[in-house]
């Protein structure tokens, strides 16, 4: 069984650290990743860019596009897809096409690390 | 990172939110400091023991208005918020809070503990000192440290801004959309002219300015998390990230300042460079051109550009024609020609800068751009001038530094560089 695993922090703090503290969240991190990825068990991980990169498409007949983040709480994370976009039109461009004639929505997040992993499909 | 690391980190992200809403209770500034203080105090000593709260900021806000309000009551009988410790104690104290503290409130909370730093009565530099001390919570001696000034002067610049500030009218009313709006572009001016006083550092002084450029782009991402579908502020942000991509690049050993075409451009932070144009694509999509959407966008031209030559100038040239016509000054005219010598040729360019003579008579960039179309064109004894005119215009080492490689090449060979 494959299980994706989330990552959650406050920004606000998150943008307080300096380089060094960053770098060392990421080094205490590698610890645990490394052996999984030498072991196989490994899949993509990712690194998203802050909330301010980030835009919203609601899904409908005519899906809307909407600056930042999903901000609707009584819906939840269900899945996600990595899409290499030559720009943030055409990120929202697919995620209109996804969700046309549907409800729901799709949050826009640029990477800024991506790691394909160890795991065959 | 240390348990210690981590609690200031979560106090620094939370204060911009948890000033502003004790500024908006108190409407006093020394008062809201120093409940805020407080508040911190009390969070060193009990976050390592209980953990830190899910919403560091309403926990600040009601734990330091709790400590100012103690205070006041000593003297008077006001009522407690609520009471302390049963607060500090309850199961899941953050869910009241949060309820507790209105929502709504903090986006104008934040802007307007940003506004107050910007009072048009302040001269630039005291206002960005006043926003690094309130807003950044950096203490008088890092400041000092970056302005290159002495602790006890800067002590004083603040102690005097904050006088200013005090005996005017403090806006608390909320803000119509219009007042909101002047506010923002306002702090937005601000935040640039923080970035500026960081880049603009040079030589030995670069190390100790640069995380004045980081502020600057901290209180960037703060003001876009606050306001999302701004598409200036989108500019900003990204404007700001991607002059700092170049950081590393732009200063040799010597500290010497090395031109964008000869940068190593494997140095350009490329995380930054990402972030910077997902922003400006971002805003492209709202059509609603502003000077800082441009100049992101001239900044981005340049980090797409693999190699010097690969640089769009014909574009780079069109966005500083467009720049003109929303802001005309003779200081974007001068970047114009930059881009126009590269597609027209020296000589138009020169054409292009002849009027500027007076108005940037006391600007040393002028002369370098002069200086370095006349040699272009050959006319070195004219470049000379010109150059001499910079370097005796020059702010710091680094600048007088790089004139004088132009100057020693013009002597070296009388041909054009």
């Amino acid at each position: 069984m494959l299980y994706a695993i989330l990552c959650y922090h406050d920004e606000a703090k998150v943008d307080a650290w300096t380089r060094e503290e960053d770098e060392a969240v990421l080094a205490k991190r590698a610890l645990v990743t490394d052996e999984l990825e030498a072991a196989g068990r490994l899949g993509p991980s990712m690194r998203l860019m802050s909330t301010p990169s980030a835009t919203s498409v609601r899904s409908g007949t005519e899906p809307m596009v909407i600056d930042g983040p999903f901000a609707e709480t009584k819906e939840q994370l269900l899945g996600l897809y990595v899409v290499d976009c030559a720009s943030q039109a055409d990120a929202v461009e697919i995620a209109r096409r996804l969700g046309r004639d549907e409800t729901g929505g799709f949050e826009i997040r640029p990477l800024k690390l991506y790691k394909p992993g160890a795991i065959k499909a | 990172m240390t348990e210690i690391g981590w609690i200031g980190a979560a106090l620094t992200g939370a204060r911009p939110r948890a000033l502003g809403a004790l500024l908006r209770y108190f409407r006093d500034l020394d008062t809201a400091e120093e409940a805020f203080q407080e508040a911190c105090l009390r969070a060193l000593r009990l976050w390592p023991v209980k953990g830190p709260p899910r919403d560091p900021a309403a926990w600040l806000v009601m734990v330091g208005r709790n400590a100012a309000l103690d205070q006041v009551r000593r003297q008077s009988k006001t009522e407690r918020f609520t009471d302390d410790a049963e607060f500090e104690d309850s199961e899941d104290p953050e869910a009241a809070l949060v309820e507790g503290l209105d929502g709504a409130h903090y986006q104008d909370d934040v802007l307007r503990l940003l506004f107050i730093c910007c009072h048009p009565d302040l001269p630039a530099t005291q206002q960005i000192a006043l926003a690094l001390r309130i807003v950044s919570g950096l203490t008088v001696r890092e400041i000092a440290r970056a302005f290159l000034v002495g602790e006890r002067a800067m002590e004083q610049r603040i102690t005097r801004a904050k006088r200013r500030i005090a005996e005017g009218d403090l806006p608390f009313g909320t803000p119509s959309q219009d007042e909101r709006d002047q506010r923002l572009a306002a702090v937005a001016a601000m935040v640039y002219l923080l970035f500026n006083e960081g880049y603009a550092a040079s030589g030995g002084d670069a190390h100790i300015r640069l995380p004045l450029c980081e502020e600057a782009i901290r209180l960037a991402r703060l003001l876009l998390r606050l306001f999302p579908a701004d598409p200036e502020i989108m500019g900003l942000l990204a404007l700001l990230l991607l002059q700092h991509s170049r950081a590393l690049a732009r200063l040799d050993a010597d500290g010497t300042i090395v031109l964008l075409e000869d940068q190593d451009r494997a140095l350009w932070d490329r995380a930054m460079i990402a972030e910077g144009l997902v922003l400006i694509d971002k805003a492209v999509r709202h059509r609603r051109r502003g000077p800082y959407q441009l100049q992101a966008a001239t900044a981005a031209l340049h980090a797409r550009a693999a190699r010097p030559e690969d640089t769009d100038w014909a574009e780079i040239g069109q966005l500083y024609a467009a720049l003109e016509r929303l802001q005309p000054s003779p200081v974007i005219t001068l970047n114009r020609a930059v881009a126009v010598a590269k597609v027209d040729g020296p000589e138009a360019a020169l054409a292009l800068i002849e009027p500027l003579a007076e108005p940037l008579a006391g600007y040393f960039h002028f002369f370098g751009v002069r200086g370095a179309l006349l040699s272009q064109l050959g006319r070195t004894d004219e470049a000379r001038q010109a150059f001499d005119r910079a370097i005796a215009l020059a702010h710091t080492p680094a600048e007088a530094a790089h004139i004088r490689q132009h100057l020693d090449r013009l002597m070296k060979n009388g041909r054009p560089t």
